[in-house]
């Protein structure tokens, strides 16, 4: 029913889009897959409005159609959540819900209405939130589920979802997948895009893959394997697999202890937990979202405060990300978006920026020096850009994440803490940034890895805390360290180990 | 009769003795946004002080609401009579109706309202088109029917004293060919504007030489515009006339040195002919005109402007 | 300085267009004549004239450009003055009454600072506090008058020359190339830039955004209160009530004509202060081609709007489609043609 003929679109720079075919039949899941910066995103706002594309048609039940905005391509029937959340952090749920569609009388908004409308709406997703609040107050898997439920009910008859599952957890995954079948079945086309294979596997029935903004196959999913579609999306095999790269769990290794951390949190926040984290350690947090795993981190780097540092040499002030910074701590936030990059930036600018900040502004680098730490990392973590002084807010966004990454190992800290680091990162650089991470254990730096996929987490971490319901409930080493263990913790804690 | 009463008589009794000694008059200020109107107050209360009244004033820095709540106090402390200088045209029937049903008589001073004009005594002001027909009287007999050509600083764009000053003043010339208007604009009414618009009429007018005289709106942007005239290398009160109104001390600073030669005083004694017109109306009940205007009265360096700046410096101008 | 030049273009080319239009309106624009070894001419005029504006502009560029906006300016250059002008009465001396001066200028800037930064008041709201209220403390100062002065090397900041150039323009160049250097011979442009755009983010990174944000307001006051000390010296008096009135929005106006976003980032210095030339150029001009008052606001406004449509990305993305357009006429079956 959506048919794309030779879309080809333009950045200064960048041919994002060169001459690329789609087209989504009714009721089908229909994949779309490739590198960061492959031109994912941008095929997907040309479709919707926010681009215009510079050559190419693209028909929807046969008839031409060029939206100049989202809420044109909605009316013909195009709903769509973006990979980074759309909405209005200081609006209300409800009112985010209904934007636009408010229901009135006599040209007043009746809240009453939209609030029951609201949980209506959400009722399906088995979301169970206080719709009056501002969106704001939500997580951003929570956020992600109302861009949802917002774009399903506007859309008729296509949904396009740009990496909807990044910030959800495996519960909230299958939450989302049984609503898209549901939506499938009522005979909307759906765009799926994602860089968990797994789950392309488990959901579509057709995939397409792009690589440089090129059109490469497209297939059904049956007749396609892992490998073939990894090298489909790479142009070639992926030569190192992540579970190559996992840390070997047999023995329990002692590590030089390095930082103690004390009565860290706040009840009804997290914790009070105690940590310890030794040199060249990686210790993982695994938990489902919400359970306090941001939370722990935030109170690690001086965001919040409560609770005590201390390192072989003494007590260390903590309690402002500046103080952590200066006691060698780096933190990469779970929200790119609002937390991380600063979008109209450079590229080489923003990954300057903590070193910079850490130097005082009377001490500025040199641009040569700035030029040669971008360059090197643009090199090392494969940023796709066009060149360092392309504002990071225009690379996809995957490529962003990795900015902010470079950011913080620009800064070679002793103690670095990931949140999320990986997500939205295709599969190469994925693999890529394991092998990064095992490089800098290697040279002593120590890690703090949250994460929502487990695999990750086995891979490099040597001890796992989960996290439950604002609490540091378990902790596995050595050869405890693997799903079924993790996720039953994750799920109950009487049989583990307790710390807390 | 009970105690009470009693009291009560005798209460009533002695507050009417006293207010045979001195009348009581409430006056409600604008506030104090120029030295113009800081001098009104100043010389308001000296007028009453000279003749016995007891005065309550009240500051209502720009607000109509502070106004209203003022008049009302007034009626309701029983005062003999009410000075406003309203803030804004409008708004004022109600307030003036109750001081009209309180038998106090209302007096404006030197603005205006558009309420019906038996809901006040009278109003006591300046006649804004005779002050500008002053000012271009003086220059045509300066000008002695010699050809004169004229760059005029407006004041605020619009406001009512720019209007008619300006009217005035062409009245004034009117019927002498040989005095030309040659160029005409804002200065806002401030010294800053003053200067800067003068000295873009000096750029367009081949450096000042084709000027010979400068008219004001206010005194204010005379003194910027002098200033202009003396940094352009020009003589003014010499190369340049400078007339202009108001007749604050500033000007007369000026004239004394030579660089002014008219002034047009806006005088801030309103109160006095107000003082007046009340003291008729209480003694045997007679009713002034309704619009009672005050003297322009024009100064030039003949009268002693070094000692007209020494009698006003201290008037809170 | 090849791609200073590049940046400035969309600005140069507007003051050009300006200058062009005046020059047609008043053919003696452009004369500069040496009196009594003095430079005078329109255009010493606007350099001089421009000063408030484009001192204002310097600090207000740096209070934008961390999404902030500064409308207390046009008031502290009152206050300033007021402190300056009752300083020289009071025998503090010109070095005193400069110090006074520009100490109260810093303070404002602490007290919106504070406000914006540690408060968490929104700028526009703080700033709008001291707006409204300063006046009030610039009256009691001149207790409502015109504060009167006569001291020659005060008023020589208002009105005299050096080398023959009017000192306000020395001091505005000065002060803009002074704040220019600062922002990009150091990191400071980088990071101001960055709390700027994401304040959150940029604190993450260690930017020490609190003592930034109080460091560009002080550096607000700082230029009212130049701006202040220029006016007050010009008139030889400070006027409290009408001192620096409105300027803010000149000021704003001419960040935003320079090319500078009001949702902070990216910012030029230079590209506020051709702004602010630009704004005093139609000032002069208008005084100069002698129409009626009652034009003076109107012709501002609708040279102002032409500006800001021309500069608008819109406008130029339109622009370019259109050349585009005419040099390769589009193949048929392009996306535009039927579109709903
Ligand atoms: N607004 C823009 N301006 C300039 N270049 C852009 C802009 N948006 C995208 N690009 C470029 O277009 C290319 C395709 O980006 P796109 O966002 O479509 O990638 P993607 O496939 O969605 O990647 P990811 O998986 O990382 O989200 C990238 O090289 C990117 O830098
Ligand atoms: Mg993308």
């Amino acid at each position: 029913m959506l048919t794309i003929r030779s879309l080809t679109k333009r950045f200064p720079g960048t041919l994002a889009l060169d001459d690329v075919r789609f087209d989504l039949r009714a009721g089908e899941v229909h994949a779309l897959l490739g590198e960061n910066g492959a031109g994912k995103s941008t095929l997907i706002k040309c479709l919707t409005g926010a681009y215009r594309p510079d050559g190419g048609e693209i028909r929807l039940d046969g008839a031409k159609i060029a939206p100049r905005s989202t809420s044109e391509a909605q009316e013909l029937g195009i709903g769509t959540v973006y990979q980074e959340v759309n909405l209005l952090p200081n609006l209300t749920v409800a009112q985010n819900l209904c934007f636009g569609r408010e229901p009135r009388r006599a040209g007043m908004i009746r809240t009453r209405a939209m609030t029951r409308a609201a949980q209506d709406m959400l009722d399906p997703y088995g979301l169970d939130i206080d719709v009056t609040r501002d969106l704001g107050h939500y997580s951003v898997a929570i956020r992600q589920i109302v861009a949802i439920a917002r774009a399903v009910a506007l859309s008729g008859k296509v949904l396009i979802l740009d990496e909807p599952t990044a910030s959800l957890d495996a519960r909230e995954v299958k939450m989302l997948f049984d609503v898209v079948r549901g939506l499938k079945a009522r005979g909307l086309g759906i765009v799926f895009v994602s860089h968990f294979l797994d789950q392309v596997f488990d959901l579509s029935d057709r995939v397409t893959v792009l690589r440089n903004g090129r059109h490469i196959v497209t297939e059904d999913i049956a007749a396609l394997d892992r490998l073939s579609l990894i090298e489909h999306m790479l142009g070639h095999a992926l030569e190192t697999e992540v579970a190559d790269h996992a840390t070997s769990h047999d023995a329990v290794i002692a590590r030089p202890e390095m930082l103690t951390f004390r009565g860290m949190g706040r009840a009804g926040v997290v914790g009070p937990f105690d940590l310890d984290v030794g040199q060249g350690e990686v210790v993982g947090l695994a938990g489902l979202l919400g359970s306090g795993r941001t939370e722990s981190a935030e109170y690690l780097f001086g965001l919040r405060s409560g609770g005590t540092a201390e390192d072989i040499k003494g007590p260390i002030p903590i309690d402002t990300p500046r103080k952590a910074i200066a006691a060698g701590f780096g933190f990469a936030p779970e929200d790119r978006k609002t937390d991380g990059i600063v979008a109209e930036l450079s590229v080489r600018e923003n990954i300057a920026l903590a070193l910079q900040a850490r130097r005082g502004w009377a001490r500025p680098m040199p641009r040569a020096e700035q030029q040669r730490l971008a360059r090197m990392y643009i090199e090392r973590l494969d940023i796709r850009t066009s060149d360092a002084e392309k504002a990071v807010g225009d690379l996809s966004g995957g490529n962003q994440q990795k900015v902010v990454l470079a950011r913080w190992l620009a800064m070679n800290p002793r103690f670095l803490i990931l949140d999320e680091p990986t997500r939205g990162i295709d599969v190469g650089a994925h693999a890529e940034i394991l092998r990064l991470i095992h490089e800098l254990v290697g040279e002593g730096m120590s890690l703090l890895v949250i994460s929502s996929e487990l695999d990750e987490l086995i891979a490099v971490a040597d001890r796992v805390i989960v996290v439950r319901d604002r609490a540091h409930v378990a902790e596995l080493t050595g050869a405890e360290i693997r799903a079924d263990t993790i996720v039953r913790a994750i799920a109950r804690h009487d049989e583990i180990g307790e710390v807390a | 009769m009970t105690i009470r009463t009693l009291l009560s008589a005798a209460a009533a009794l002695a507050l009417t003795a006293g207010m045979a000694q001195a009348q009581v008059v409430g006056f409600s200020q604008i506030g104090s946004e120029s030295g113009w109107r800081a001098a009104e107050t100043t010389l308001t209360k000296q007028q009453a002080a000279e003749r016995g009244i007891d005065l309550r004033f009240s500051d209502a820095q720009q607000r109509q609401e502070n106004q209203i709540a003022a008049i009302r106090s007034f009626i309701a402390q029983g005062v003999d009579a009410i000075l406003l200088a309203p803030v804004v045209a409008t708004g004022w029937d109600s307030v003036l109706e109750e001081a009209k049903e309180a038998d106090i008589p209302v007096v404006l001073l030197d603005r205006q309202v558009d309420s019906s004009d038996d809901l006040y005594l009278t109003a006591v002001g300046s006649d804004l088109v005779h002050e500008g027909q002053v000012a271009g009287e003086w220059l045509v007999s300066a000008a002695n029917g010699e050809d004169c050509r004229v760059v005029e600083l407006q004041g605020t764009t619009g406001s009512s004293p720019a209007i008619d000053r300006k009217t005035g003043f062409e009245q004034g010339i009117a019927g002498h060919d040989n005095i030309q208007l040659v160029r005409s604009q804002t200065g806002d009414f401030t010294r800053a504007q003053g200067k800067e618009v003068m000295e873009s009429f000096l750029q367009a007018e081949n450096g000042g030489k084709d000027i010979c005289a400068l008219y004001a709106h206010n005194d204010d942007m005379a003194v910027g515009a002098i200033q202009a005239i003396k940094e352009a290398g020009l003589q003014p009160g010499e190369d340049i006339l400078v007339v202009s109104i108001d007749a604050v001390p500033d000007i007369f600073q000026a004239m004394a040195a030579g660089e002014a030669n008219a002034t047009v005083e806006l005088t801030p004694n309103m109160a006095g002919p107000a003082f007046d017109a009340l003291a008729a109306y209480w003694k045997d009940g007679s009713v002034p005109a309704k619009f009672i205007q005050t003297e322009s009265k024009l100064y030039t360096p003949s009268d002693d402007p070094q000692a007209e700046y020494e009698r006003r410096k201290d008037l809170g101008y | 300085m090849q791609r200073t030049l590049t940046q400035l273009a969309p600005q140069l080319v507007t003051l050009a267009a300006v200058v062009l239009l005046v020059w047609v309106v008043f053919p003696g624009f452009l004369d500069i004549r040496l009196v009594d070894g003095r430079l005078v001419g329109p255009v010493i005029d606007i350099l001089k004239r421009g000063a408030p504006v484009a001192l204002l502009a310097t600090g207000m560029t740096l209070v934008i450009a961390t999404r902030g906006i500064d409308l207390s300016v046009g008031t502290v250059m009152a206050i300033c003055g007021a402190v300056a002008a009752w300083a020289i009465d009071g025998g503090f001396g010109l070095g005193g009454a400069l110090a006074l001066a520009i100490v109260a200028g810093l303070v404002a800037g602490l007290w919106n600072g504070t406000l914006v930064a540690i408060v968490g008041i929104q700028p526009i709201v703080a700033t709008l506090i001291l707006m409204t209220a300063g006046r009030g403390i610039a009256q009691l100062i001149t207790e409502g008058r015109i504060l009167t002065f006569t001291h020659d090397g005060f008023a020589w900041l208002g009105s005299g020359t050096l080398l023959a150039v009017p000192v306000p323009a020395v001091i505005w160049v000065l002060t803009g190339i002074a704040a220019a250097l600062l922002m990009r011979r150091t990191a400071l442009g980088l990071l101001v830039e960055a709390v700027g755009i994401n304040r959150r983010a940029a604190a993450l990174a260690g930017v020490n955004a609190t003592v930034l944000l109080i460091a560009v307001y002080m550096a607000s006051g700082l230029c009212a209160a130049l701006a202040g000390i220029i006016t007050a010296a010009d008139i030889r008096g400070a006027d409290a009530n009408n001192a620096g009135l409105w300027l803010e929005l000149d000021a704003i106006l001419a960040v935003v004509i320079g090319g500078n976003s009001l949702l902070g980032g990216r910012f030029s210095v230079a590209a506020s202060l051709i702004g602010a030339m630009i704004i005093q150029t139609i000032d002069t001009g208008i005084l100069l081609a002698g129409f009626p008052s009652e034009y003076n606001l109107v012709i501002k406004a609708a040279l102002v709007l032409v500006i800001l449509v021309l500069q608008s990305p819109r406008f130029a993305a339109e622009w370019r489609t259109w050349r585009a357009a005419r040099a390769e006429p589009r193949p048929a079956g392009q996306v535009q043609e039927d579109a709903p």
